[in-house]
């Protein structure tokens, strides 16, 4: 029984990386870039809504209410500046710009609240560390209930977004070919900046989630990077059903890896990954990129 | 290996080699010579500053290898610095001496990129960016796990105790100047042979240049081998400048933040930036280093900056305004009896962008 209760930790962790990784996903989705800053932002989200809310001493659920507007409106910023500039010069400069950014951001964040480590969770009353208990052995946490509801609405929001509306149209045709679209009147610019916005909203969601469950720190931005891109590759380039999928095998793998040994646990998410890279779905995905 | 095809009756013809590039290999062989007999010249502390400078030189050389004229930009190279370091701690725990036990650590980091090799290699952009940075993670996670290497908590070199200080310093730097003549000779051979344009080529576009016949995945592993060689040797020199290392440390990934911003801010694509890029580093590393998180920041805006304004580096302005390519790499259209003075529009050097 301690198995099934390992299962259920790991899929209610795999929601997180979904949330995290969905965002990745849509900018190279429409933008073929991978924001090497990503998981950093997702960070910003965090010392955001945990320094609101212990600042002004409301709920972290009522503060990301506050914050997702405003990294909205800084992913929007992040696009027309220094992401629209990066995307003209080939492939290698937004990688490179990316990854700069990503030095700044967790250094100003050290430099700003110290390199200790936080979590929210103590804002939230007993919501973190609620739990349904079904057995004695099984049990399901509200928290990892309410992330999992999170990444399936936000994905399927997204989904929707994209296959029923204008907007979503344009974002798919400029994916297809920003050229075309743009003949076709599609501003190319304002639809990057857009999908940039969503793509820094849910990773501030997903930030303000993980601060929630665990504990974070300035540097905490690199590993949530590479478990985003880690849910994105197992599931499958390109389908954001594909993420959540991939989020739940990683994120099962972890829990997995880490009821042997706490040490296992990224080891496991890590090799998983690994080895899908190197099945022919790997393969498979590697041509896909070079379409 | 001057490749020259005369066309004499328009007196033009195509060579690599100019009066600047005859000079400078000159100038070159005369800075190698001055740079070997630095310990017996300088004091300690200078050959030790030195060492750190030729592992910047190399760390910058192989990042450049690989994103400059491979196009693959990792973020991952950090993991071959560990294998180095780790590797030569391997062969000292076996009782093979400290020196050669480095050689063998670096020759490990690159015997283990062959298998490497066929999770990333087919990976393209951000995808080969994250995919060498999860190698990199995964070996850091491996080697913590190890109580053999003093598992999270670090463990040191020994060994070396064998030499007094001067000559132990002595022998570093000139296994360092030995690594750093070697990689970077190797990728000028490598630029210099037909695969260098080929490499290019890939650089540049990947697909137009398979469609043209260029075998796309070879190269780019030949180039993977010899980066993982220089990262690893890099490794090994680092763990006998400072005698101690922690995975966390010599995993970690502000190696690739360093190697980013010297080749950026040097020039990327360029044979001559990264060296470039490499003084400044060291200068500013020399000077700023106890600046901690602000000097970082610094670092990250500096690279942002050369990204996204100057993103073939200073080099590029002095390769351009001047004409000058101090090592021939690329080939330029030389008009008969006046080498000293090429045409500026007819300049071979490497395409930009």
């Amino acid at each position: 029984m301690t198995w099934v209760n390992v299962l259920i930790q790991g899929v209610m962790l795999g929601g997180v990386y979904a949330l995290l990784a969905c965002g990745l996903s849509l900018m190279f989705g429409v933008m073929r870039i991978i924001n090497l800053a990503h998981g950093d932002i997702a960070v910003v989200g965090a010392y955001l809504v945990w320094e609101t809310s212990t600042k002004w001493g409301i709920s972290p659920f009522l503060t990301i209410l506050i914050a997702l507007p405003l990294m909205m409106a800084l992913g929007y910023l992040l696009q027309i500046t220094l992401l629209s500039r990066s995307l003209r010069g080939g492939q290698l400069v937004p990688l490179l710009t990316t990854f700069g950014l990503a030095v700044v951001i967790q250094n100003l964040l050290q430099q700003l609240f110290s390199p200790d480590v936080h979590s929210i969770a103590p804002q939230t009353g007993s919501i973190a560390t609620a739990a349904w208990h079904l057995t004695g052995q099984v049990s399901i946490p509200v928290i990892g209930l309410i992330s999992l509801a999170l990444a399936v609405a936000v994905l399927g929001g997204l989904q929707l977004v994209l296959r029923t509306t204008r907007f979503g149209r344009e974002m798919r045709a400029t994916a297809e070919d920003p050229d075309t679209a743009a003949l076709m009147g599609v501003n190319a610019g304002a639809v990057y900046a857009r999908a940039t916005a969503i793509a820094v909203a849910t990773a501030t969601l997903a930030g303000a989630i993980f601060a929630i469950r665990s504990t974070f720190g300035p540097t905490s931005g690199s590993t949530q990077l590479i478990f985003a891109f880690e849910a994105v590759v197992i599931g499958g380039l390109g389908s954001l059903w594909g993420t959540l999928w991939g989020g739940i095998v990683l994120g099962v793998a972890q829990a997995i890896g880490g009821h042997i040994d706490p040490q296992y646990a990224v080891l496991a998410g890590n090799l998983v990954f690994l080895v899908v890279l190197a099945s022919p779905r790997g393969r498979a995905i590697a041509a896909e990129v070079a379409r | 290996m001057t490749a020259e095809t005369g066309v004499p009756s328009t007196g033009w013809r195509v060579g690599r080699w100019t009066l600047t590039s005859r000079i400078s290999i000159g100038v070159v062989a005369v800075v190698l010579v001055l740079l070997a007999i630095v310990p017996l010249t300088l004091n300690d502390n200078a050959v030790e500053q030195l060492t750190s400078l030729l592992i910047f030189v190399i760390l910058a050389g192989m990042w450049n290898a690989l994103a400059g004229y491979g196009g693959m930009v990792s973020v991952g190279q950090q993991g071959f610095i560990g294998l180095g370091a780790y590797g030569t701690i391997f062969f000292t725990h076996r009782g093979v001496p400290p020196y050669l036990a480095m050689v063998l650590g670096a020759l490990t980091a690159a015997a283990l990129s062959l298998p490497l090799s066929l999770v990333v290699l087919r990976l393209r952009g951000g995808q080969f960016a994250i995919g060498t940075w999860v190698v990199a993670a995964t070996l850091a996670i491996l080697v913590s796990l190890d109580s053999d290497f003093g598992g999270g908590t670090g463990t040191s070199l020994t060994g070396l105790n064998v030499y007094d200080q001067t000559m132990r310093e002595g022998y570093t730097y000139w296994l360092t100047l030995g690594f750093a003549v070697l990689v970077l000779g190797l990728s000028l051979l490598l630029l210099r042979s037909r695969h260098g344009t080929a490499l290019q080529a890939i650089r540049d576009d990947g697909g137009a240049a398979a469609s043209l016949g260029v075998r796309v995945l070879p190269l780019k592993l030949v180039l993977f081998v010899l980066a993982a060689f220089g990262c690893g040797a890099a490794g090994a020199m680092i763990l006998a400048n400072t005698l101690f290392i922690q995975p966390q440390s010599i995993f970690g990934v502000q190696w690739t933040a360093y190697m980013i911003f010297m080749v950026l801010v040097g020039g990327l694509g360029t044979f001559e930036g990264p060296i470039v890029g490499a003084l400044i580093f060291f200068g500013i590393q020399y000077e700023f280093a106890n600046g901690g998180t602000w000097y970082l920041i610094g670092l990250g805006a500096v690279a942002v900056f050369f990204a996204l304004v100057l993103p073939r580096g200073l080099w590029s302005l002095v390769e351009e305004r001047a004409q000058v390519q101090l090592l021939p790499v690329g080939y330029r259209l030389l008009r008969l009896r006046s080498r000293s003075s090429p045409d500026p529009d007819t300049s071979g050097s490497p395409p930009s962008g």
